[in-house]
């Protein structure tokens, strides 16, 4: 009969679970990297009693080699949940990882205790819990890190919405300053704003301003000569600023459609064009003094 | 991925293509398009609608919900039994047409969408299949 | 959806006024750009503004038929301006590839007023010598 790596993990799972919880909780509370002002002792106690149940019950029916089937959906499903309130509560990644990790010395100790000197079987076993617990641990950090990128493009596209504010200049002539990395998506949200503004308040030129971009590559580009052609079809006119050298010839490389889009180096030059064309003019009370 | 609604509308008039316009956009809505994806689906939809009524002598549309996970998207069908497009490249190139006015307006159809498949064989009919999200 | 015959076309002044409120059918669009030329011609109208603010919808057909307007108009002499094209649809016209270049648009039927106004110039009287009007 072929011993399966893993079954005396098993073993120690089923027989001494009461004890290997007390040892492994009291590792964890002893552990300096514990974040006593996150959590609480009785729920680390309840959150470890759960998982040692979910995993003796999964390396039971199927083994500690796939932690990816099905029969270990349930520990998969607990570490995902304890990851993300972890990281919501202000965890770092290797805090949450030390969760799984810490299991393995109070483990280990048992394996050797129950093995004793049959060195190929306990060599097998811990090496067999060792890659478990490994599994386990990077997945808590999968997960964390899952959770952070979806918050910062949730935080990124809040700072973009405010960093895009459609200003109105003066009579007539609105501003939308663009700041920072533009993506394709985002562009079209802040074209389309810009096109509900200029409706609301009857404006009769626009001038987008990118100096504050500092690249801007051809879909982005794209979206903002569909812009000004939309903005024409609706009856007001678009002014493009702030056009460096670079973004220039991106641009360039797009053809036609640029000859008729009018084009300025900086916002003040764009707001003067703007103002000839409306037919109106800023001038001086008196002279500087 | 998977279709949990499908209707199905004639083709074949004037009316017909108002009353596509008209369903497409009322489903846009109920699944919450986004007002710039609502207008696109329902103008791909009027100039498809269009093109097999003139073009095709006239057919039907399938209109299916599509499901994915939390993403949504309405999925039309049109066929015809008309001549068909003998040449499908140059259909997609804006500007061409066969009769009167600017084309058949498949390749404006194309950009609205984010995915569009056409088939026609000439003599037999044209499939044209068009999926937007919301 | 209301059945409507045909699109009403307000005399205002020199100028003609269309406001388009409903999804037409292609055969209405047909009949209104057939009106309005008869209008234009029977009214000597210098003037045409078309409203399109409440269209949610302008695919390829109607895009044709306000260019052909503004086109037929202008060789009758008298000059089209449309008015109030929303965002999205505006967005969806530039995606299909129309650019309607031969239309002009304003934002608002006050511009738009301006617009007819300055194109068609202080209007040419039959006047007399002493000033009076003829009857």
């Amino acid at each position: 009969m072929v011993r399966n790596a893993g079954s005396r993990v098993v073993q120690i799972l089923d027989k001494q679970e009461r004890e290997l919880l007390a040892a492994w909780v009291d590792s964890q509370l002893k552990s300096p990297g514990l974040r006593r002002d996150l959590i609480q002792e009785a729920e680390l106690r309840e959150q470890s009693r759960e998982f040692l149940r979910r995993l003796r019950d999964a390396a039971a029916s199927a083994g500690v080699d796939d932690v990816d089937s099905k029969a270990w959906d349930p520990v998969r499903e607990q570490l995902r949940a304890l990851s993300t309130e972890r990281a919501r509560r202000g965890f770092t990644p290797s805090e949450t990882a030390m969760f799984v990790f810490s299991l393995k010395e109070p483990l280990f100790a048992r394996l050797r205790q129950e093995i004793g000197s049959d060195t190929t079987v306990l060599a097998e076993e811990t090496w067999a819990a060792n890659i478990l617990l490994d599994r386990l641990g990077l997945l808590t950090t999968e997960i964390y890190q899952q959770g952070r990128e979806e918050l910062i493009a949730r935080q990124g596209e809040e700072m973009l919405e405010l960093s895009t504010p459609v200003v109105a200049l003066w009579d007539g002539i609105l501003a939308l300053p663009l700041i920072g990395t533009l993506d394709s998506a985002r562009t079209q949200v802040v074209m389309e704003n810009l096109l509900q503004r200029i409706v609301e308040t009857g404006a009769s030129i626009a001038i987008i301003d990118i100096t504050g971009v500092p690249t801007v590559d051809t879909l982005v580009a794209q979206h903002l000569l569909k812009t000004v052609a939309a903005a024409r079809l609706m009856g007001a006119d678009c002014l493009i600023s702030g056009i460096r050298p670079q973004i220039a010839q991106t641009i360039v490389h797009l053809g036609v459609e640029l000859q008729s889009v009018t084009t300025k180096a900086t916002l003040a030059a764009a707001f003067a064009v703007a103002l000839q064309r409306t037919g109106q003019t800023i001038g001086r009370v008196r002279p500087p003094a | 991925m998977a279709v949990s609604r499908s209707d199905k509308l004639p083709v074949a008039s004037d009316g017909d293509i108002v009353a596509v316009r008209q369903r497409v956009r009322s489903l846009a809505v109920e699944l919450g398009f986004s007002l710039v994806n609502q207008t696109k689906i329902v103008t791909a939809a009027s100039e498809l609608a269009r093109n097999t009524v003139v073009h095709g002598g006239g057919g039907t549309v399938e209109i299916e919900v599509l499901v994915d996970g939390a993403r949504r998207g309405i999925r039309l069908t049109f066929r015809d039994h008309g001549p068909g497009i003998p040449d499908l490249a140059a259909a997609l190139r804006d500007g061409f047409t066969t009769g009167g006015g600017l084309g058949l307006g498949l390749g404006g159809a194309r950009r609205l969408c984010n995915d569009f498949d056409l088939q026609s064989t000439p003599g037999d009919g044209t499939v044209v299949r068009i999926v937007r999200w919301r | 959806m209301a059945d409507v015959d045909r699109i009403p076309i307000i005399k205002m002044g020199e100028f003609l006024l269309v406001s388009i409120q409903v999804d037409m059918h292609d055969r209405l669009a047909m009949t209104l750009q057939d009106d309005l030329t008869t209008s234009i011609v029977k009214h000597q109208a210098r003037g045409v503004l078309i409203d399109i603010s409440s269209l949610e919808i302008v695919d390829s057909f109607i895009g044709r038929m306000l260019g052909n307007i503004a086109a037929m108009s202008r060789v009758l002499d008298a000059e089209t301006v449309v008015v109030g094209m929303r965002p999205a649809v505006a967005i969806t016209l530039v995606e299909l590839g129309m650019s309607l270049s031969g239309v002009r648009t304003a934002l608002t039927v006050e511009r738009a007023m301006d617009m007819l106004r300055a194109a068609v110039g202080p209007a040419a009287h039959m006047g007399r010598v002493d000033g009076s009007q003829p009857e």
